[in-house]
């Protein structure tokens, strides 16, 4: 089983700051880092960022607008960006598909510019409906080899549900599973699907999700399947988790029948908040959905997509064609997902400064978007959290210049 | 709840199935008679239904006691025909045995009142005994009441949902192999007949039900071949029903929107594991799996088994289990024998002593036994 490893060995990581909502009080946790010999020296790990500083002491970041409210929500992410004073230097890049030998491709510019940084952050993109049509967010996630799909979600104060406290955390599968797309017509009326599942894809993210259970201090790995139908398939994935368990001793592992998850999950979220899920393609896609649904639907749900090489960070609500360009739209999802990108870069300082601040204007509730029940646009939204991160800063030197002229 | 009685749903449901699979020239031979006094309706001997109970795995034999002893103390007639089949790993050869003597009582008597049997992980070669059951009996349609209880609150209110789901091929069609070491292939199987036959039923229960609006949950934006058939199947079947609204939507969208905004949805049908995935979470809605009835209906035999599907491993024999979904099960079976007034009486019993609010098992919150709370039924029953 450890013939995966040399995969895991190509790629390293820091997936360390990557936990979106994570909070100091669980960094100590890296401590554990040190006790443990194998599989997690630093430079072993599944995906570290890789990227370096220019000559101008920024990061560069390829910048996928994308289509529909896209242009005016990423407007905002920069705005709040150079009020944060991040290192970040955007650099926009188009993806719009095009036919190469019959083949939808992304442009190659896009795809150089992505792997010259390793790092990029997507706005919606609209699929083309139509057939032999890919979609691009798969297209992208090929090119890539995306094969983790990272997806807290956390409550949001101000923003109220049935739901309070929630905080989970879940990572997909992305490459494999019911999303092969292997599929055919066997007689008129009787359509084959299948699923495929590799015991190397499945030690990756596997061994992925472990990497980030201890770098965000939830010491519970659950592994989700439905191995009582599917004996061979989900069986395959639960053995592997079995195995990687055994690397990572200090964290706790177990397993649980999808319809267990989905039924308790609903009744009381709160259980799964100490707690890292990883599961198989179609059911993590499901129940990121319905994660997603109990703190206030995709509008608030950051999403990170990471792959040996380059990670993507995105937002995974639709393109909203129709109230695109009226300055409605809520960028508090790509938002969260900038700020997981900034975790992920190490970029702490500025992930925790930024997310602060949409926190308690969302907690305000002053000036929050129409779909939150404010009346805000977007522009308004994204100044009032530019200026609490102007305040924050300002009181923090104020009170620096207070204490030393003292 | 039952007031919906599935019996005029079953009958609606058997009209519209037989219609395509008879040739034309017998149409005129059939009247309504030989639909009525058809399969769906059990010969009585003695006065009496003989209907098979499967206690199953976990808590179902507690759970099951509790039922007999309600129905007998309601002179309901029914004799009961128990086959104790276990899905357990218990060393002795006789689970084979005893699953093919399930299997053919309930081919006898046509009616069964089952619990849940357990499925190992480990256990290789061997597929499900639920889901061999529910192929081999060919009892293709899951149908799960998810409605809120008055009197027991949830997060959320005016829940009133119906997911009817296939039972019989999809993901469980347990058809797997490995290709190299590593490797595995895992085949769904969608086909037009079945869509249709399960689209159908939707829409005749739906029809029968007074309810307004079926939605096809599907995922034809990944796998555009088998749950496009499947999307598009209802769709057609849907334009047979112009008087009921018929619209989809995406699994993860439709997860989503249950947790949100239940309140849209009315009757839902899906393919296999998909059901297994909403009727979970719908359960989670109104208060879990100890009180959600269902049943599994087919052309021939008809099994009625608690809506989501939990063996209760861990709880059993320490008398905490809630009897209420069985019991409502059994229920709605009495409706589907016509026995309503058996039925009202106890349905009404479950309800009041629910309302009441007074005796509740573990998983609702209380502490009170199994026993205890079917004694509160028995109570409330002799009061009435």
């Amino acid at each position: 089983m450890l013939a995966g490893r040399c995969l895991a060995a190509t790629a390293r990581q820091t997936v360390s700051r990557q936990a979106p909502h994570t909070h100091t009080l669980f960094r100590p946790a890296c401590a554990h880092l040190q006790s443990r010999t194998y599989a997690t020296a630093e430079k072993d790990k599944v995906a570290k960022f890789k990227g370096q500083k220019g000559s101008d002491g920024k990061y560069l970041v390829s910048l996928i607008e994308g289509d529909g409210i896209g242009p005016e929500i990423s407007q905002s992410v920069k705005d709040i960006f150079s009020a944060a004073n991040a290192p970040i230097k955007w650099e926009p890049v188009d993806v719009t598909p095009r036919l190469k030998d019959g083949r939808t491709v992304i442009p190659d510019e896009a795809i150089d510019s992505i792997t010259r940084n390793y790092v990029a952050l997507k706005g919606p993109l609209a699929t083309p409906v139509g057939k032999g049509h890919v979609s691009l967010n798969l297209t992208l996630r090929r090119t890539f080899n995306l094969f983790a799909n990272v997806r807290p979600c956390k409550s949001i104060q101000g923003y109220k549900t049935p739901y309070d406290g929630v905080d989970t955390v879940l990572i997909r599968e992305n490459t494999e599973g019911e999303y092969s797309g292997i599929e055919h017509v066997v007689v008129d009326g009787v359509v084959q699907s299948i699923k495929l599942i590799t015991k190397e894809a499945s030690e990756r993210v596997l061994r992925f999700a472990f990497q980030y259970a201890q770098d965000v201090g939830k010491l519970k790995v659950r592994a989700v399947h439905k191995a009582t139908i599917m004996k061979m398939s989900d069986g395959l994935f639960l053995s592997t988790a079995r195995d990687v368990a055994k690397d990572f001793p200090n964290i706790a592992f177990d397993a649980e029948l999808l319809d267990n998850t989905c039924l308790k999950v609903v009744t009381d979220p709160t259980p799964y908040n100490d707690k890292v899920l990883v599961m198989p393609n179609l059911y993590g896609d499901i129940l990121s959905d319905m994660c997603a649904g109990l703190i206030g639907g995709l509008g608030l749900t950051p999403s990170g997509n990471i792959g040996d090489e380059c990670s993507i960070f995105e937002a995974v609500h639709g393109s909203a064609p129709d109230i695109a360009g009226k300055g409605l739209a809520n960028p508090t999802a790509l938002l969260l997902s900038s700020v997981m990108m900034l975790q992920h870069m190490g970029l702490n300082e500025y992930a925790d400064k930024i997310q602060s601040a949409i926190f308690k204007t969302l907690a305000q509730g002053k000036t929050i978007t129409g779909d939150l029940g404010g009346k805000a646009k977007t522009a308004e939204y994204a100044d009032a959290v530019s200026f609490s991160i102007l305040s924050l800063s300002l009181s923090l030197s104020l009170s620096l210049f207070l204490s030393l002229s003292l | 709840m039952f007031s919906r009685s599935s019996q005029r749903a079953a009958q609606a449901l058997l009209r519209s199935t037989h219609a395509p699979c008879q040739p034309a020239s017998s149409i005129a031979a059939r009247s309504y008679a030989t639909v009525n006094a058809d399969i769906f309706k059990p010969t009585k001997f003695g006065g009496k239904y003989t209907v098979t109970l499967i206690p199953g795995d976990g808590i179902g034999a507690e759970v099951s006691e509790s039922v007999k002893t309600i129905f007998k103390a309601d002179n309901v007639p029914i004799e009961w025909e128990q086959v104790d089949v276990s899905g357990m790993e218990t060393g002795d050869k006789h689970s084979e045995e005893l699953f093919r003597e399930s299997i053919a009582s309930l081919k006898r008597n046509k009616l069964g009142l089952k619990g849940i049997l357990h499925t190992p992980v480990e256990r290789s070669g061997h597929q499900s005994f639920n889901v061999a059951l529910r192929q081999e009996l060919d009892i293709y349609a899951s149908i799960v009441l998810i409605k809120n209880i008055p009197g027991y609150e949830t997060r959320h209110k005016n829940v009133d949902l119906c997911i009817i789901r296939e039972n019989t091929e999809g993901e469980y069609s347990g058809l797997e192999h490995q290709s190299v070491s590593g490797v595995v292939e895992s085949l769904k199987i969608i086909t037009r007949t079945k869509s249709e036959r399960i689209a159908k039923f939707a829409f005749a229960f739906a029809l029968a039900n007074n309810r307004r609006k079926v939605t096809c949950i599907h995922k034809a934006n990944i796998m555009k071949l088998a749950d496009g058939l499947f999307r598009n199947t209802v769709k057609r079947v849907g334009e047979e029903y112009p008087t009921i609204e018929t619209n989809d939507m995406i699994v993860d969208n439709a997860s989503m929107q249950c947790v949100s905004r239940p309140q849209q949805f009315d009757v839902m049908v899906m393919p296999n594991l998909y059901g297994s995935i909403l009727s979970n979470i719908g359960a989670g809605l109104v208060g879990g799996p100890g009180i959600v009835p269902g049943c599994n209906m087919g052309r021939d035999v008809a099994v009625f088994e608690p809506g989501c599907r939990h063996v209760g491993l861990d709880i059993k024999g320490k008398d905490q289990a809630n009897p209420i979904a069985l019991i409502l099960s059994g229920s709605m079976m009495l409706r589907h024998l016509g026995l309503d007034d058996h039925a009202n009486r106890i349905s009404k019993a479950v309800y009041d002593v629910i309302a009441e609010g007074k005796v509740r098992t573990r998983d609702m919150g209380g502490n009170s036994s199994t026993h205890e709370l079917t004694r509160a039924v028995l109570d409330h029953m002799e009061a009435a």
